[in-house]
């Protein structure tokens, strides 16, 4: 049986990396006593595969990993136990059977994903909340990308699908995932260029939300979250 | 939730934030105002390293048992870290509360290798405690170190209130409700370290005057102080089974340098090795109870996660219970893929038959550490290992499938002549020449034999303390001479030799029997900058060297000056149930290279059985 896990990672928790959490989880199952399945070979390891990694820094309530089980246990029962095991900031939210196909899991199937940026270190200028709704007019939105080989140039603004402002915050959902993967960094950082504010003294807090796979209808994108593609073990 | 001590800005800039956040599971929350002790239990090395160590865990454990103590961890800041706490003067802090260190009452130092001391002086000088002890305050923390370096304090002495000497389950206890009491008190820091020195095992350096021959050699080490004991009795726990063990140990998130449960299964060793500090100062052998360890797994495994267990202990073979212990663990563990890893097991038939049924034996190497190339070197170590055991073990290996070999040597031994140095290659060669005996068409291609060797260190309380060391350049020629003997084996493309290097070697062999002048050379390297010692892209020989000169010291005095027999040394003040004559005798033996029998062949009345205990009485008892 294929089960999603959706958890959050808030506080100090936001400083470990994303290989980390994968062991954190691996030694939680075995704490919480989820009979969770091994591969077969010599060095047997827990079938579990993340969706998605998070930036060091970025917290978020929309974290998932797919798992197998070598039998049913109940959402309720699972989520008690783990969240029995768990260290403050991280906390597991739903534990959903999923479909058994293969290409249905883990990463294959994210598309996108949500933030709220918050301004952490330096000021905006008063017209920033309608200057970000004007933000999405520009025609192109160029950021230099920089890869350990190279630097190019990439029009980042068919990967953003929502900016605007929240409260505070500016909310924004970007295309994730294997195919096309923008982070929220990156957006920022092209609109304090288009703010002409001053990047170097700028930092910002961000948070995802939740991530989504591509539910397409009629080639038109349809984004609905991993959890809505789970449901509850009884 | 938790506020950090360092920012967000620091904390994305350093190689690994998760080294300095806490937050692990199974670490110790308490409220700070509803304790009476904190304790700053400090690893002067990196995360990974400190994290790995299982005294720190034991002792953490027990401290925390007490509700009137919150212990929590402290780690050297990485060389990143710790140069913007210098440059924003940021004070060092403990994981658990995030709070700095200079506020509790104590900052326990555990001091495993000599290559850390600059790091001890970076957790005083981060954490904004004066460095020297009689420049501390009543507000100030008192500073205690434990640990084998211990067994010989001297050459930190000015920096540490108190030393624990030996193990520590015993008299800490003690040691909190005595500081209760006078902390309530009101009376003066200098009357709590006279109380402290009247608890056993404890040694207040500053208490003690030590006067010097012309030669530079002591002529005199006795208290200055009415409260100080002449002699420091080691402390050893006498019942490990009903000792305090760590059940819910703390569970990194980054990977520690031993990232699996470990379960020690003894203290001590009955080999009595000559070269080795460990068995000497561990004496008694003590065994812990094999169904307590069983038990101890399987909590253990539960209250982390974790999916490998280990054994520990200084030679796992001659644990009493072993084949029963393997038995269990590999019948309880291995349908939940929990792996198991047996180091420092002796070489046979069931060791082999245990390691082929735990791991993947053509990803494997089996392991010997003979130490010395010849058998006359090997008998004036007293390492009974022979050279059928190891032809005999590597062999067995081969049959099972094994095709590589590592084997751990020392060079620079006393009484080394050419021909043992020879021997290390020529040894090697005739474990491939076994490998090659095994018909062609049943063999698995080639064999792959691994030799390295350290340079021999002297370390006290060792039958070989009174060895002399050699010059850097007379240890490279060594190593070249096994090096070329290396290139003249028949099988020389199955054999590939590894050597330490020198320099680092003279230091520690400076710091493992100096006395407490180090100290100023000590405080003048980190000055200079030196830290992180053990690591070789870290170790500075210059600024080390220029350290010695700046202060006076003489590197050779410590290292190649040859000892006489009745020389006082530094540590001689310390009593660790092994006696000193027992100590001379053995370096008699060593120098006719003649064997000493291990404890439970027959006692060779070292002096241990004052304690009363663990191997001493069980081979009485079989009489």
């Amino acid at each position: 049986m294929k089960v999603r896990v959706k958890f959050k990672k808030y506080g100090a928790m936001r400083f470990i990396g994303h290989l980390d959490v994968m062991r954190y989880f691996q030694k939680a199952m075995i704490r919480a006593d989820i009979p969770i399945a091994f591969s077969e070979g010599f060095s047997p390891h827990q079938i579990m595969s993340f969706a998605n990694p998070l930036g060091i820094g970025v917290t978020s309530e929309g974290e998932y990993f797919d798992i197998e089980l070598q039998r049913e246990i109940s959402s309720k029962n699972a989520v008690k136990q783990l969240n029995d095991v768990m260290v403050e900031g991280m906390e597991v939210v739903s534990f959903r059977q999923i479909a058994e196909e293969k290409k249905k899991t883990g990463m294959a199937i994210v598309a996108g994903a949500d933030y709220l940026s918050s301004l952490k270190q330096g000021t905006f200028p008063k017209d920033w909340k309608e200057k970000a709704s004007t933000f999405m007019n520009q025609e192109q939105i160029l950021i230099v990308k920089k890869t350990k080989r190279s630097e190019k140039e990439v029009n980042i603004k068919p990967m953003i699908y929502k900016f605007e402002v929240r409260d505070e915050r500016i909310y924004m959902q970007v295309a994730t995932g294997s195919v096309e993967n923008l982070k929220p960094g990156l957006v920022m950082q092209a609109f304090c260029q288009y703010l002409h504010m001053d990047e170097e003294a700028t930092s910002f807090a961000n948070h995802r939300l939740d991530l989504y796979a591509n539910a397409e209808v009629d080639g038109n994108r349809e984004l609905v979250t991993l959890e809505s593609l789970g449901s509850e073990i009884e | 939730m938790r506020k950090l001590a360092l920012s967000d800005d620091i904390l994305m800039t350093v190689e690994k934030p998760a080294r300095y956040i806490g937050n692990e599971v199974n670490s110790v929350m308490k409220n700070s105002k509803e304790v009476d002790i904190r304790f700053a239990f400090a690893f002067p090395e990196q995360y990974e390293i400190g994290m790995s160590h299982l005294g720190i865990k034991i002792l953490y454990d027990m401290f925390n048992r007490r509700e009137d103590v919150w212990c929590e961890r402290v780690f050297s800041p990485w060389v990143d870290l710790h140069k913007i706490m210098k440059e924003q003067n940021l004070a060092l802090f403990a994981l658990e509360s995030q709070d700095p260190i200079r506020d509790f009452d104590f900052i326990g130092i555990t001091i495993q290798f000599e290559m850390c001391y600059t790091n001890i002086l970076q957790i005083l000088d981060l954490g904004q405690v004066p460095l020297h002890a009689t420049d501390r305050s009543i507000e100030d923390p008192f500073v205690i170190g434990g640990g084998p370096c211990t067994y010989n304090p001297e050459p930190l002495a000015d920096f540490f209130d108190i030393f624990y000497i030996g193990e520590g389950e015993t008299v800490y206890d003690e040691l909190f409700d005595k500081y209760k009491i006078w902390k309530k008190s009101g009376k003066s820091r200098r009357e709590f370290l006279e109380i402290a020195a009247g608890i056993e095992g404890l040694y207040v350096p500053q208490f003690y005057d030590v006067s010097y021959h012309e030669d530079g050699t002591i002529a005199d080490f006795r208290p200055n102080n009415e409260h100080a004991q002449p002699t420091i009795k080691k402390q050893v726990v006498m019942d490990v089974t009903h000792a305090v063990y760590p059940e819910k140990p703390v569970v990194p998130f980054i990977k520690a340098v031993q990232d699996r449960v470990v379960l020690e299964i003894q203290r001590g060793c009955i080999r009595g090795c000559r070269f080795c500090q460990a068995g000497m100062i561990y004496r008694p052998t003590r065994e812990r109870n094999v169904e307590k360890l069983k038990e101890y797994a399987r909590n253990m495994i539960r209250n982390t996660g974790y999916e490998e267990i280990s054994l520990s202990s200084l030679s796992s073979s001659d644990y009493s219970q072993l084949e029963e212990l393997v038995n269990f663990l590999i019948d309880e563990f291995q349908d939940q893929s929990v792996n198991i890893s047996l180091p420092s097991l002796r070489i046979d038939s069931f060791s082999l038959d245990v390691m082929s049924k735990v791991q993947d034996v053509r990803k494997s190497s089996v392991t010997f550490a003979p130490e010395a190339g010849s058998q006359r070197m090997r008998d004036v170590i007293n390492k009974g290992l022979t050279e059928e055991d190891i032809i005999g073990g590597a062999g067995k290996a081969f049959d099972g499938g094994w095709t590589r070999v590592k084997l751990y040597f020392m060079l620079g031994l006393p009484t080394e002549t050419e021909e043992d140095m020879k021997e290390i290659a020529r040894l090697s060669d005739r474990v491939a020449r076994r490998y090659y005996e095994i018909p062609k068409e049943e063999r698995n291609g080639k064999c792959q034999i691994v030799a390295s060797s350290s340079f021999f260190i002297p370390k006290p309380f060792t039958p070989l303390q009174w060895a002399t060391m050699f010059t850097p350049e007379e240890y490279i020629r060594r190593a070249y001479i096994v090096k070329h003997e290396f290139l003249e084996q028949l099988n020389r493309k199955s054999l590939k030799y590894n050597w330490h290097e020198a320099d680092v070697t003279m230091l520690e062999g400076a710091f493992a029997r100096g006395d407490r002048r180090l100290c100023k050379t000590l405080e003048e390297a980190y000055r200079l900058g030196c830290l992180f010692d053990s690591w070789s892209d870290h170790y500075d020989h210059e600024k080390w060297m220029t350290a010695f000169e700046n202060t006076g010291a003489d590197l050779d005095f410590y290292t190649i000056r040859p000892r006489a027999l009745d020389e006082k040394f530094p540590w001689d003040f310390i009593d660790i149930g092994v006696t000193k004559d027992f100590l001379k005798r053995e370096w008699k033996n060593a120098m006719n290279a003649k064997v000493t029998a291990n404890c439970r062949e027959k006692c060779s009345g070292c002096g241990a059985g004052t304690f009363e205990g663990g191997v001493c009485i069980e081979s009485k008892s079989k009489i």
